[in-house]
């Protein structure tokens, strides 16, 4: 039975459209006036047990918002939504009790206490065994690197330090669903390759469902093998990572070593040049064409090596945000 | 189930405890109007030629402005509106909507906790204070056991008031995102028709009696008559009674309120 089902969610918000000045201002008083900002339309998918999703997107694609419906936060205004077996708007403490929600901007640990202290209240709150407590928060302390950190008042660790307390309290209580909304958010590189090792590890151990939403691809690379993409409320792709170059990059990066000296300067004709350094050279060529320009540069020129790419996942993904709306998805959802 | 609100009793008190000093010090300030006020007294009763006045000699008037400090110890909520609604608002509300976890309980936990770390570090202070005023407590204090019982019972009751009342106010924050103007004309009326500014026998006995059946009378004015023995007897009983019903009569609306806010946060925000 898969984890998460979705089947036609949407969400359509009603936003308070606030007048000009101070006349508007008492006018709005007795006449409001709304306008209706469709943040999800009609994305349907399933999560099976043990799979580590990425929930793509730009700002205000929806992702968020789809997040909250999945948590029971929000109600969706149309479609269902099952996650566990329940309905999450119902709240019940069942599934409450299985899943975990952990946003990289919100803290949930308390500010001038050690981090020790809201561990012992999750303990409370969760209802958890003494024993299977202590072995989980030794294991995550291990695996994070926090166990001398644990007795420091929050307030006195770094925003990396926090940010693993907070997944530790997050998974605390072993949820079977995680779902995390920028998790490594405003980090540095070493503090985000800790997060990224941590939830990967802890998959490996525990088999935990994840959903996780992030800005940085480099999460997205290493813990993802399933990505969902989403913009303007729509879902534009479902599908493996590799798939999503194949899909949306209609070029591959050609990089040429050249066996003699320098570049040639008439690379131009073969495609655009990205840049050429020395003997080495960047062109980038249409999918299609990749490999009749290879046959046509190695005719014309002796070269020591050449690297056939996918363009980097970051600029992909723009291109996806920026076909906008209808852009692709006839045939994905 | 109870165990889970200990706990958060138990960190919260953790947490409270590290504004011991702050405490000290705002109280030790809060007392410099106390005396301006014994001042002002003292000059009405001088002026109005008269040992009583609605039944309060200049002692009793006293003693009750004091005492009303301690009604208040326990029913006034700093920050509980203002709180809930600025939760609603920033979406940290969200971290008890995922959690097992209720969040009038938590709330009410945390303001216990807060109230014991408040009467710890404010015990100091106003023993120097009731000590330096020990004459005009001379002959006021109660030595029957049933009214010390039925003061205490009075004082917790007004806690539960003040609580529930003041998280009523905080769920209006579900359908306004701003609620500080309300807030502000509330607590203002409220220090006056509770009873903080002055006994409200001292009222024309219609508003007395209006303002004696309402609500606000019991975060303040109740609790320190009952000390002053002015309500006895059959009054007392009633007194209480009424103080129960306003108790479950705010618990069940700050339910209500929070019920259908969460109905219309599921509906619109988050």
């Amino acid at each position: 039975m898969p984890i998460v089902e979705a089947e036609g969610l949407s969400k359509t918000y009603r936003v308070f459209q606030k007048r000009e000045g101070l006349a508007g201002a008492v006018r709005g008083l007795f006449q409001r006036e709304y306008r209706e900002v469709r943040a999800v339309e009609g994305i349907s998918f399933t999560i099976e047990p043990g799979e580590m999703v990425a929930f793509l997107g730009p700002n205000g694609a929806g992702k968020t918002t789809t997040l909250k419906m999945l948590s029971g936060l929000i109600f969706p205004s149309g479609g269902t939504t099952s996650v566990l077996g329940y309905t999450p708007s119902d709240r019940v403490d069942a599934f409450r009790r299985q899943f975990a929600l952990v946003m990289g901007q919100k803290n949930q640990l308390w500010w001038d206490l050690p981090a020790q202290d809201s561990f012992e209240l999750h303990r409370e709150i969760y209802q958890l065994p003494r024993a299977e407590y202590q072995e989980t928060i030794d294991e995550l302390t291990g695996l994070l690197d926090v166990a001398h950190l644990t007795r420091q008042p929050v307030r006195e660790l770094s925003l990396g330090e926090r940010m693993k307390m907070e997944l530790i309290a997050a998974l605390l209580h072993r949820p079977r669903l995680l779902l995390l909304d920028e998790p490594t958010i405003g980090l540095d590189v070493v503090a985000q390759a800790t997060i990224q090792k941590c939830l990967k590890e802890y998959h490996t151990r525990r088999g935990v469902t994840m959903l996780l939403t992030s800005h940085y691809m480099r999460d997205v690379e290493a813990l993802c093998d399933r990505v969902l993409v989403i913009n303007h409320g729509r879902l534009i792709y479902d599908g493996g990572l590799p798939g999503l170059s194949a899909r949306f990059g209609q070029t591959k990066l050609i990089t040429l070593e050249f066996a003699e000296g320098e570049a040639p300067s008439d690379l131009a004709r073969f495609g655009d040049v990205e840049r050429v350094e020395g003997g080495e050279a960047k062109i980038r060529v249409e999918r299609a064409k990749v490999a009749e320009v290879l046959g046509a540069i190695l005719d014309a020129y002796r070269l020591a090596d050449v690297v056939v790419q996918d363009p980097p996942l970051e600029q992909v993904i723009a291109r996806v945000f920026q076909e906008g709306k209808g852009g692709a998805d006839h045939d994905a959802a | 189930m109870l165990r889970k609100y200990a706990m958060i009793y138990r960190v919260s008190l953790a947490e409270r405890m590290t504004y011991r000093a702050d405490f000290l010090i705002t109280t030790l300030f809060r007392f410099l109007p106390t005396l301006t006020t014994i001042l002002l007294w003292n000059a009405i009763y001088a002026g109005a030629g008269s040992q009583t006045l609605a039944g309060f000699s200049y002692e009793q008037t006293i003693c009750y402005l004091l005492i009303v400090n301690i009604s208040r110890m326990f029913s006034s909520m700093p920050g509980l509106a203002g709180g809930i609604a600025r939760e609603v608002r920033d979406g940290t509300l969200k971290k008890y909507l995922i959690q097992p976890l209720d969040l009038i309980g938590y709330l009410l936990s945390y303001r216990m906790a807060h109230k014991t770390a408040y009467i710890i570090g404010t015990a100091l202070p106003y023993a120097l204070l009731f000590g330096v005023c020990y004459r005009f407590f001379i002959g006021n204090v109660p030595t029957e056991p049933g009214i010390w019982a039925a003061y205490v019972a009075s004082l917790l009751m007004a806690f539960l008031i003040g609580f529930f009342f003041e998280a009523s106010v905080g769920m209006v924050g579900f359908w306004f995102l701003e609620i500080t103007s309300i807030l502000w004309v509330v607590m203002t009326l409220n220090f006056f028709i509770s009873g903080q500014m002055l006994p409200l026998d001292f009222l024309p006995p219609f508003w007395a009696g209006l303002l004696k059946l309402l609500p606000f009378q019991y975060m303040a004015y109740f609790p320190a008559v009952i000390f002053l023995r002015k309500v006895q007897g059959a009054e007392l009983l009633w007194g209480l009674a009424l103080e129960l019903f306003w108790v479950v009569f705010f618990v069940a609306l700050c339910r209500w309120l929070y019920r259908s806010g969460l109905k219309r946060y599921g509906a619109y925000g988050g």
